[in-house]
């Protein structure tokens, strides 16, 4: 057993308003730079719809993440052979109209123009070219566009639905989409990171955030290509990939990342996971209908003694173990189940895991035209979603129908139970049945409630302290400055030459 | 006179930038060793351009070090007239392709605009330079027949003289050949070669110093610990009486 400690994030996408301030909050601090403009190292997709960069999560264009390759798994479109090979010219990788075209505009022009009878406007003008341009495509060009022949019916995900759940989807009164927020997953076997010719990416061993060592990049822009989900960026202007850091200077002065800090829906959770190094490999290379077990396997009670030993000698600090027993994300995947990885089947192993959206699923129309939401249909199940779930396990759970189901049959229970509790319509015996279905008791069901809905920020964010105090030791050993402060001797004596 | 100056000199000052110059980007200006690839703003012209100009050039400075380190074994291999026109055609192959590569390379900076947005006149002068380079073996391997056994019998002994600080410039200045232009074209192509070695700091020629081979047998993951709780050492002042650099005070 090797233990490390992960921050690992947990998105609740009932909750998500699409607003995007966490991505305005992010451009704000780190991505507002000459070369950067396209840069969304949050972005909010719509789904159904083809993202940012377009169709990202098609790889048989883009080539990313990992394949199966034996008991191990290689790369898909990078690699030791094929990088190098492509190193002159990268074949799969995004170039600036797969993602947009950054403008801005003349707005100065509004205040000098002549006088005259036309109303004076501001160009829209390229941030790369400086010259006008018309404007194609934007970071959210998708935005609440569901439905739409460019955008919804584009999406990769429908590959997995059959035409009659297509059509199904783009019915009027039963279209139905929900926002998609993504960062960088810090993934536990990143294939960014694998796919580096000069090494320049790392992934943290104190939290298991991935950087990108800017003075080693060399522009060889093999991470653009493997990541699979696009989040690592090539500057243009600098000739260096960029990534997210996590917010990582905030990380370890205890605050939680801007983008999360700043969610208006508080659909964001932050915390320590404690996981097995030594499985990755074998995590990463099992069958494509085990992933998302083996993957939740990974990760360790942090409870359990003999885990908090191994964690210990591994050198984990008390206040990271305990951080761990404490954290939010432990909860939505482990205890209760009910967040799930995006797009497991890349096998990076992400540490950013999704609750399912629920949608104002079960709701029916009466004869009466209102919505009926409590009902022998709102029990009925959630095979009466309106969205396929066929949709949502090609987006969390590498196609396997029965744990988005089983997901959706907690969410729906925790509804069921806090309608008992505040309208009290439910009768003992529907409760109980919604219930057992879904193997939780009231207990759970409003724990869950309590931390999707009323929970503090301190409750939503467990960041172990990084002991500002020893901050020196992350680097250096103190010994060696003592005394190296204050007063002291600029040259040494002279003993002549 | 001049021929002093190009390979008796020229090859030590070339060679003292190369050293310094390359030690201190690498090691001071690490920001700013990056092979700047632009093909995020352009990437279809660039595929030709780029394939057919590296591989050509990437084969050939291959080639020169091979000449250069065993120029027996060339001597031999080209004993038979086969392996010699077999040699001679791959070599000029490689040569005409890093040169149509090179012209594409410069069209396509010269007619992109977003290309232009992030070039300035050293992308220019590196053109220049390798164009002379490339344009100058060319002619040379097409007027001054067969240059790889030529290389062994005279570069080699003249490059290993400048690495011995003892250039033996004669080697080049007597070269003699009844043809005119094969010897500008020799003397062109070693003069420039040299330069190109001493503005390699000064370049986006830096890039290919820092050609990533080791990854070749670097693990794929990398795990960096800032502070390794593990292994946490005693301070380098523990002992009293052997102190620091006193730089650092
Ligand atoms: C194995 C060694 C080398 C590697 C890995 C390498 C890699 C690269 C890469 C990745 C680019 C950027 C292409 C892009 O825009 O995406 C580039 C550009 C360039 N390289 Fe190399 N290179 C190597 C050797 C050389 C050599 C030996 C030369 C010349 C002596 C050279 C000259 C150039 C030039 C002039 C460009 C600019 C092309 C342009 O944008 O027009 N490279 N190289
Ligand atoms: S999401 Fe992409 S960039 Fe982030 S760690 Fe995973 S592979 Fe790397
Ligand atoms: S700030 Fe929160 S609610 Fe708003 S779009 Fe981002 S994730 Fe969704």
């Amino acid at each position: 057993m090797n233990i490390r400690s992960q921050i690992a994030m947990v998105f609740h996408l009932d909750k998500c308003i699409g607003c995007h301030t966490c991505s305005v909050a992010c451009k704000n601090i780190w991505t507002d730079r000459k070369g950067a403009e396209y840069m969304w190292w949050n972005n909010v997709e719509t789904k159904p719809g083809t993202g940012y960069p377009t169709k990202w999560e098609d790889q048989d264009i883009y080539q990313g993440g990992w394949k199966k390759d034996g008991d191990s798994v290689s790369l898909k479109g990078a690699g030791k052979l094929k990088g190098l090979k492509n190193i002159f010219h990268n074949p799969n990788m995004p170039v600036l109209d797969d993602y947009y075209e950054p403008w801005a505009y003349r707005y100065q022009d509004l205040f000098d123009a002549p006088e005259g009878d036309d109303q004076p406007i501001g160009r829209a003008v390229s941030l790369i070219t400086g010259e006008p341009i018309e404007i194609q495509s934007g970071p959210n060009w998708d935005d609440d566009l569901s439905g739409t022949p460019d955008y919804a019916r584009q999406d990769v995900n429908f590959k997995h639905l059959s035409q009659a759940e297509q059509e199904a989807m783009f019915q009027l009164e039963k279209m139905t989409f929900h926002y998609l927020p993504r960062i960088c997953n810090h993934c536990l076997n990143p294939a960014c990171v694998a796919s580096c010719p000069s090494g320049a990416l790392y992934k943290r061993g104190e939290d298991g955030v991935v950087l990108i060592n800017q003075e080693r990049c060399r522009a060889w822009r093999m991470c653009v290509t493997a990541c699979p989900y696009k989040k690592s960026y090539y500057n243009w202007n600098t000739g260096k990939s960029e990534k997210c850091v996590l917010c990582y200077p905030r990380l370890e002065s205890g605050q939680p990342p801007a983008c999360m800090h700043s969610c208006v829906g508080r659909i964001r959770y932050l915390g320590v996971m404690l996981y097995d190094a030594d499985r990755i490999q074998a995590v990463a290379s099992c069958d494509e209908s085990e992933i998302v077990d083996r993957h939740m396997d990974i990760y360790l009670n942090p409870n359990d003694p003999t885990v908090i030993k191994a964690a210990r000698e591994n050198g984990i600090a008390d206040s990271t173990i305990k951080a761990a027993q404490n954290s939010p994300v432990y909860k939505f995947v482990k205890e209760w189940k009910i967040a799930l990885p995006l797009h497991p089947e890349f096998r990076t192993l992400p540490n950013l895991f999704y609750v399912p959206p629920l949608l104002p699923a079960m709701a029916s129309v009466s004869t009466d035209g209102t919505y009926d939401t409590v009902s022998e249909h709102l029990l009925a199940g959630v095979e009466k979603l309106r969205v396929p779930i066929r949709y949502l396990s090609s987006l969390f759970t590498a196609g396997n129908d029965d744990k988005v189901i089983d997901v959706f049959k907690k969410l729906h229970a925790v509804r069921v139970s806090r309608r008992d509790t505040t309208v009290k319509d439910v009768t003992d015996k529907q409760l109980n049945t919604v219930m057992n279905e879904a193997s939780i008791d009231v207990d759970t069901a409003n724990a869950i409630f309590r931390l999707t809905s009323l929970a503090t920020f301190e409750e939503r964010f467990v960041i172990p302290a990084a002991h500002r105090e020893e901050a020196i030791e992350m680097l250096e050993n103190t010994g060696d400055y003592k005394g190296s402060t204050g007063f002291g001797f600029k040259e040494k004596p002279a003993r002549g030459l | 006179m001049l021929d002093y100056l190009l390979f008796g000199a020229l090859p030590y000052v070339a060679l003292a930038i190369f050293l310094i110059g390359s030690i201190y980007r690498y090691t001071k200006k690490g920001f700013q060793v990056s092979s700047l690839s632009s093909q995020f703003l352009e990437g279809r012209k660039l595929f030709f351009g780029s394939q057919f100009f590296h591989w050509g050039i990437v084969m050939l400075f291959f080639g020169h070090l091979i000449g250069f380190l065993i120029p027996n074994a060339v001597v031999a291999w080209n004993g038979s007239p086969v392996r010699l026109l077999v040699l001679e055609f791959t070599a000029f192959g490689f040569a005409i392709s890093s040169l149509i590569g090179l012209l594409l390379l410069i069209k396509r900076r010269a007619t992109t605009k977003r290309i232009q947005m992030v070039s300035n006149y050293m992308d220019y002068v590196v053109y220049l330079v390798l164009f002379v380079q490339i344009a100058s073996g060319i002619l040379m391997a097409y007027y001054g027949r067969w240059g790889s056994n030529w290389f062994a019998s005279v570069m080699t002994p003249y490059l290993c003289s400048v690495f011995a600080f003892n250039p033996n410039v004669d080697l080049i200045a007597q070269l003699s050949t009844s043809n005119t232009m094969a010897l500008l074209m020799v003397k062109t192509h070693i003069a420039s070669a040299f330069l190109i070695i001493g503005i390699i700091p000064f370049t986006r020629f830096v890039h290919f110093l820092v050609a990533p081979f080791d990854y070749i047998w670097r693990k794929y993951q990398l795990v960096i610990w800032n502070w390794n709780h593990k292994e946490i050492r005693t301070s380098r002042n523990y002992f009293p009486g052997k102190s620091r650099d006193f730089k650092n005070n």
